[in-house]
């Protein structure tokens, strides 16, 4: 029997007053998924037909993510291979970061997704995509090393708190990935930071190879050893400890590429965030100090988690700001602030986390003040003729 | 008052009238004390004897203050037994009393207090008054008391000191577990309370708003 036949066969058992009714919304998502969704437009009115519907932008975004996660896989275990001093092929460095990183992906997605289903269900609305990028965002920007259980916990929280009781995807008001992250950093910090926890195998390690430390260049400018910076081309590659799809500016780029050209992430919140982050480097600058505050301020740009949050999560159009302008105000400050708390709190070495989440709960508030005073301006054009 | 009404009167704030998750009163002490359970009961018995005496005292007054001063005359009262409490606090569980700090000295301004004082008491006798004030007392001791528990166990690994989590388990211990650090900071409180009104009014549905 074909799967379509199938499929019409057993539907009626999960239609809503079916004998398994209650689970009608999981059948709508696996039929929606393998074949097209059952809803077309309403034959009255005029429509203006585009094939891009909310599978398709996710997926495109998936696609994005994956240059950073394949250079991920093998800095994993490149990283890792260098702290035990071992000179291993390609393959098996791909390898070893390919199962380092795989289990993380899928207890993501596996945790995620059944809240999702779950909680469709108990509404009855339909499982809609929301968690697909989330759930391959959420690996991405962890450390290697952290235990499932905890990504597990995280990941939970992200998605009931952050995300369905505020009414399920494209209602939240902070971006769920982030908010995973947040969690782990002030739940477990002893998880999410330090210098030992960025490079798999190191922090129960016996034999590390000499002068290797497993420090982030931020961990590095932090304590103001601007010096031991890895030199730049290294950073912008990638080949630095870090979160497992952070690391590299080049493969961002390549995905941020993508989504600009397909027109899905705004490029007016990546560029802003890049010129919020310039100004409070050149402001850094010319304040002058100490080492760190010296340091070129373009250097922060492929440092850390900057080029990742301002090309994946900045540009979340759920939680960004909707209108034309408000994406250049979200995105200047967001990258000015991420830059403000790198340099000033102590605390915090990354500040792209905090920056992002702190103008994600802005953001409704500047396309206010723009739309304000848009109409603001419109009467005043109105009341002179 | 018959007997039926009085027990009305008893029951209504753990339900439909609870003082925390319904008037959303008494919200910053709910976050300040819940951190482990000792303080948490020791803050929820103290308000329940301030509000069941200033409920009383004031219920035996209420026909011979004046209406435009009784807002002070009724702090006064309050401002006494907190007092009162706040010494024998010292006096007998002085650890505890340092760990509340000032948290006692704030019951003064507990909205709750003021509240039952403002809307029951000043209108019915003091029997009933005196029921009215231990069961909006324990009401607002129950939330602080969950609150607390959940507080306590994923924080600190313990419920009233002793260790529930086994030792064990504990990365130092050559386990997994790690406590969360989270849940120890007034913002995961609020999130604990959202989700007890959550639940709470997903079982009484007369609750939620149309």
């Amino acid at each position: 029997m074909r799967l379509k036949e199938l499929i019409e066969k057993i539907k009626p058992t999960f239609s809503k007053g079916g004998k398994l009714g209650m689970f009608s919304s999981t059948f709508e998502a696996f039929e929606s998924f393998i074949f097209v969704p059952n809803t077309v437009a309403k034959t009255k009115g005029s429509h203006i037909h585009d094939s891009i519907d909310l599978k398709r932008t996710l997926s495109v975004v998936i696609i994005a993510l994956m240059p950073a996660m394949l250079f991920g896989m093998w800095n994993t275990g490149y990283q890792h291979f260098l702290s035990i001093g071992e000179e291993v092929n390609l393959v098996d460095t791909f390898f070893y970061g390919f199962l380092k990183v795989l289990p993380l992906i899928i207890v993501s997605y596996a945790v995620g997704l059944t809240i999702e289903f779950a909680s469709a269900q108990i509404r009855g609305h339909e499982v809609n995509e929301g968690y697909l990028v989330t759930g391959m965002i959420i690996p991405l920007i962890m450390p290697v090393d952290v235990p499932l259980w905890i990504l597990a916990l995280s990941v939970i929280f992200a998605v009931i708190i952050g995300k369905e009781i505020f009414g399920g995807t494209g209602m939240n008001i902070w971006n769920p990935a982030l908010l995973s992250r947040a969690f782990v950093f002030f739940a477990y910090p002893s998880k999410i930071s330090g210098d030992k926890i960025w490079v798999a195998g190191l922090e129960n390690a016996q034999n590390i190879a000499d002068g290797f430390s497993g420090a982030t260049p931020l961990s590095y400018a932090a304590a103001n050893e601007i010096d031991k910076l890895p030199d730049t081309l290294d950073m912008f590659l990638g080949i630095i400890p870090g979160c497992i799809g952070e690391t590299s500016t080049i493969a961002i780029l390549l995905g941020a590429a993508l989504l600009i050209f397909t027109g899905i992430a705004s490029w007016k919140i990546m560029l802003s965030t890049v010129a919020g982050a310039l100004f409070a480097g050149f402001l850094a600058n010319m304040l002058g100090g100490t080492p760190y505050l010296e340091m070129p301020a373009w250097q922060h740009l492929i440092m850390g988690g900057f080029a990742f949050g301002a090309v994946f999560m900045a540009t979340d159009p759920v939680t960004s700001s909707q209108t034309e302008t408000g994406k250049w105000i979200y995105g200047f400050l967001t990258g000015l602030v991420a830059i403000v708390i790198r340099l000033f709190n102590p605390g915090f070495p990354e500040g792209m986390m905090m920056a992002i989440l702190l103008m994600n709960t802005f953001a409704p508030l500047i396309d206010h003040c723009v739309v304000q005073s848009n109409v603001k301006k419109r009467l005043k054009r109105k009341s002179a003729l | 008052m018959n007997s039926n009404s009085r027990l009305k009167v008893f029951t209504t704030p753990f339900n439909s009238g609870n003082p925390v998750t319904v008037l959303v009163l008494g919200i910053c002490s709910a976050l300040a004390v819940t951190v482990k359970l000792q303080p948490a009961f020791v803050m929820a018995i103290s308000v329940t004897v301030v509000t069941a005496f200033s409920n009383v005292i004031i219920s035996f007054l209420r026909n011979t203050i004046p209406n435009s001063i009784r807002i002070i005359v009724q702090l006064l009262v309050i401002a006494t037994l907190v007092i009162l409490v706040n010494e024998i606090l010292k006096a007998y569980v002085y650890d505890v009393s340092k760990q509340l700090s000032v948290y006692v000295g704030l019951i003064i301004t507990n909205c709750i207090l003021m509240g039952r004082l403002e809307a029951f008491a000043l209108g019915n006798k003091p029997i009933p008054a005196f029921i009215d004030g231990i069961a909006n007392g324990m009401g607002y001791g129950i939330i602080l008391i969950i609150v607390a528990f959940f507080r306590e166990l994923f924080g600190s690994g313990t419920v009233f000191g002793i260790q529930v989590i086994p030792e064990s388990w504990y990365v130092t211990q050559g386990g997994f577990y790690l406590n969360n650090g989270l849940i120890i900071l007034p913002p995961m409180a609020l999130i604990i309370l959202g989700c007890i009104i959550w639940i709470h009014r997903s079982i009484n549905k007369d609750l939620q708003e149309k």
